[in-house]
């Protein structure tokens, strides 16, 4: 049989569509249609994970010559069951946009000038070393991001940390999910989720906080929508301060006020003890109480510091703290019904009902994001409902390796690939795997990402690499960072793929190689690390960016630190970089079975995943076969006593409104990838003011009108939506941050949660006005 | 040649209808579900201004209640 290439595509329509019903209705048949046999040899399909959201789909990517081709789910994944978003159907487009850069470019007499890239590393690490020489170690730093792939970041956190000797490592992943791993590393002493998608299938009830996961993951939503089709007892709810796609979808939907999830987590466990709902046994056993300093501040001023202090408590102290927080009381900080906590409370409280909290930037981009993700834990701890099937508090993360390679490999000041800067013995065991000298790792932090842009705003730091992300449109208070990476003595190199208003600031282009091109590993929200082998050849003279970062550290002379020959340089990373994490709490699998599985989730012990932490039913690591919260020296969770405290900046007389700000189905954060994708771009072109129809009538606006958003920090002018995808309620508006073309960072506030530094984009005040 | 598929959801009682309506149309292709309320479009057009007429037109149909988009491929 020929089959051509339309024919080939048609199929593939066909597929898709034929998967999307069958996740969305279990059961569903088509019986006049049998899906066309692909020509054989013709595409060779290889796994791959998708390139885009923390959610981990596996893809097969088409082969054709040495171009990819075509994209479809990969069903052996069991992240996604051959199923993909509209982003993953279209990813490999991301590989071909028109401007792709090909060659490096150095800034000559203000013009960036096409230059051979070996010349431009060169100058990489001329800059580099003059810096440390003129202005010491800590004048230089690398920012990188939760879509580095997992030996991006070992082998930058290497370079920096274990040779140079600074502490200078940072990543975006800061601004997304910072406040998931203090969350989880106050709650439980250890990162990332005890639970796994499989919650998904288990769970009886859904409570999603500040998550449109319909839009943000909407594979992980189809998933729920599924378990709700075929059991009719399941129930989403949705809390959330705007309505959105995921409340059109969900059985009940709550609004609150913003800031005041805080007071609704501490009023549920208020009525789950009032009205007897703890699970004794499990918190006499698993559980002990503390507190934290309050009033902590937002981190507004430059070198903040902050050090929250535990002071151990007993459940006679928790009961006390919520007496402050009845269903009364929240409602009038809320705006959500007493009647409705109540109902949150029971549904928390039922013992017969399996419950599964997702939060992603919601929670996370919070000047209290530490405290938040404390609280939602604190009732799954109460109630026992945790690390069991379906029984689960899950955050999601946004980028494909935020979890890979930020949290698991440590690419942020205070951390090494196992353990902390602080610490001797991580510092000691880092030194001893890298070959370097102990005293090379320096044992204080220096700048988390906000004031490592104010450090280059003030001149502490002059030479920036920057891999992997766009900082120049994600920055809160954008124009202050955006003014400083510009000023005379600052060195800015950026590793790219296409131009962006940040590769518009820098002093050197470095061409990278982007996912197939190379191979790598992420790792995703569940804690599943999944490799990926180059499949198509890298354009032009574009470099990986590990091998960019060990040209320029073998240049300083590093040469025996990273003595890797190009053919196997990424297997010997993975080699080494395991051996930070063996042992049964965090051993991950070898080499060659990545290469093998669309996936493989950790601790990895005796040739078996993990599907749940501190249970001893599943995880090797637990003492005994009950749950064993190990990451704690007493072996317990923590509850927290943590109070509602207000935003850092709130709606008054002069900026009434609040601004939320957020992502889009069709874009990918910044959109200089998904934007190049020329039926996501004509499916949402550009970005927009979502505004409340009653707010809309007193302004005068009506669809399509232009508005000024204005806020103390900047301004800017766009399109007014109203009653578009998405609805704020009155008082507020919301605007995706996906178009380069209005920079809405440049009116977002630079407070942050002192414990994680992570900034809050979801609340600042704004006024409006009709142009 | 723009090639797209979408699940097409009927309103109430009128996935027959649904099903009549979107056969008679040049450059659709209908695969009907035999136990749900639920239809896969198959929309394949020679260029795109053709494929936005025809988009235009399935939308004004009395029988579709909404269309959600799972593939799309353009040159």
């Amino acid at each position: 049989m020929t089959i051509t290439r339309r024919h080939f595509i048609r199929s593939m329509a066909l597929k898709s569509a034929a998967v999307a019903a069958a996740t969305m209705f279990p059961g569903i048949s088509f019986a006049s249609w049998k899906p066309t046999d692909l020509p054989a040899g013709s595409i060779q399909w290889n796994k791959t994970p998708c390139r885009f959201c923390g959610t981990g789909c596996g893809l097969l990517v088409g082969v054709s010559g040495e171009k990819a081709v075509a994209v479809k789910g990969d069903p052996r994944c069991s992240v996604n069951k051959g199923l993909c978003c509209v982003k993953g159907y279209h990813s490999v487009q991301i590989l071909y946009g028109k401007d792709r850069f090909k060659t490096a470019y150095v800034r000559k007499n203000g013009q960036m000038v096409p230059t051979p890239i070996e010349e431009a590393l060169d100058l990489v690490a001329e800059k580099m070393k003059t810096s440390i020489q003129e202005k010491g170690k800590d004048s230089v730093c690398i920012y990188g991001s939760g879509q580095w792939s997992i030996p991006d970041g070992y082998a930058a956190s290497k370079f920096f940390k274990g040779c140079i000797g600074t502490n200078n490592v940072e990543a975006n992943a800061r601004l997304c999910m910072a406040s998931a791993v203090t969350g989880c590393l106050t709650t439980f002493g250890l990162d990332e989720p005890m639970g796994c998608y499989e919650d998904i299938d288990n769970a009886d009830v859904f409570i999603t906080w500040g998550n449109n996961m319909a839009e943000m993951h909407p594979v992980l939503f189809s998933r729920m929508l599924a378990n709700r089709k075929s059991k009719t007892h399941v129930k989403i709810i949705d809390l959330t301060t705007r309505s959105t796609r995921s409340s059109q979808a969900a059985d009940k939907s709550m609004i609150f006020n913003p800031q005041s999830d805080l007071a609704i987590a501490n009023g549920i466990c208020h009525e789950i003890i009032k009205n007897g709902w703890i699970n004794e046994a499990f918190v006499s056993k698993h559980v002990s109480f503390h507190k934290g300093k309050t009033n902590i501040g937002y981190g507004t001023e430059d070198h903040f510091k902050f050090k929250d202090k535990a002071e151990t408590v007993d459940f006679e102290a928790l009961k006390t703290f919520l007496e402050d927080y009845t269903p009364e009381t929240v409602e009038k900080i809320s705006g959500v019904s007493a009647e409705d906590i109540k109902y949150l409370a029971a549904l928390y409280g039922d013992p017969a009902k399996k419950v599964t909290s997702f939060w992603t930037m919601g929670m996370n981009q919070h000047t209290r994001g530490t405290w938040i993700n404390n609280l939602v834990y604190n009732i799954h701890l109460l109630t026992g409902k945790i690390s069991e099937p379906g029984n689960s508090p899950f955050s999601l993360t946004g980028q494909p390796s935020a979890c890979g390679t930020v949290r698991e490999v440590g690419t942020l000041t205070h951390k090494l690939p196992h353990g902390v800067v602080m610490k001797e013995e991580s510092r000691k065991m880092a030194a001893k795997i890298w070959g370097v000298p102990e005293t090379n790792i320096d044992p204080k932090p220096t700048y988390h990402t906000v004031e490592m842009f104010r450090a280059l705003d003030r001149g502490d730091i002059n030479f920036m690499w920057i891999q992997v992300t766009n900082p120049m449109v994600t920055m809160p208070n954008l124009r202050r960072y955006r003014d400083g990476a510009k000023k005379d003595g600052r060195f800015i190199v950026v590793s790219e793929i296409y131009p962006t208003p940040t590769s518009d600031v820098a002093d050197v282009i470095l061409p990278s190689a982007l996912w197939v091109e190379r191979e790598g590993f992420f790792g995703n929200s569940e804690r599943r690390t999944q490799h990926n082998a180059q499949l198509v050849p890298k354009p032009g003279e574009a470099m990986c960016n590990t091998w960019q970062l060990i040209q320029v550290a073998r240049r300083l002379g590093f040469e025996k630190q990273f003595p890797w020959s190009q053919d196997s340089y990424i297997e010997d990373i993975w080699n080494e970089y395991t051996k930070f994490h063996d042992t049964p709490k965090h051993r991950m699998a070898p080499y060659k079975v990545l290469t093998e599985q669309s996936g493989v989730q950790w601790p990895y012990v005796d040739g078996k995943e993990t599907r749940w932490r501190y249970n001893g039913k599943y995880d090797p690591a637990c003492q005994g076969d009950s749950f064993d919260f190990y990451g704690k020296p007493d072996h317990r969770a923590w509850v927290w006593l943590r109070p509602y405290e207000p935003a850092a900046e709130s709606p008054d007389r002069e900026y009434p409104f609040w601004l939320n700000t957020g992502r889009v189905l069709e874009h990918w954060h910044t959109g200089s990838m998904t934007r190049r994708i020329p039926i996501l771009h004509k499916a949402m072109p550009e970005s927009y003011v979502e505004i409340n129809p009653e707010d809309a009538k007193s302004l005068g606006v009506v669809e399509g009108s232009k508005v000024k958003i204005s806020s103390r920090r900047g301004s800017l002018v766009m399109k007014a939506s109203i009653n578009g995808r998405g609805n704020p309620p009155t008082g507020m508006v919301f605007v995706p941050f996906f178009d380069e073309s209005y920079l809405i960072n440049e009116v977002t506030l630079d407070a942050f949660c002192p414990i994680s530094k992570q900034p809050d984009y979801k609340k600042c005040a704004v006024k409006l006005e009709k142009v | 040649m723009p090639i797209f598929s979408f699940l097409a959801y009927p309103e109430n009682s009128m996935k027959d209808q649904l099903i009549k309506d979107l056969s008679v149309m040049q450059y659709c292709e209908v695969k009907p579900s035999d136990n749900k309320d639920v239809l896969i479009l198959l929309t394949d057009t020679p260029d795109e201004e053709t494929n936005k007429d025809l988009i235009n037109n399935i939308k004004d149909l009395a029988s579709l209640q909404s269309l959600s988009m799972t593939f799309g491929h353009t040159d």
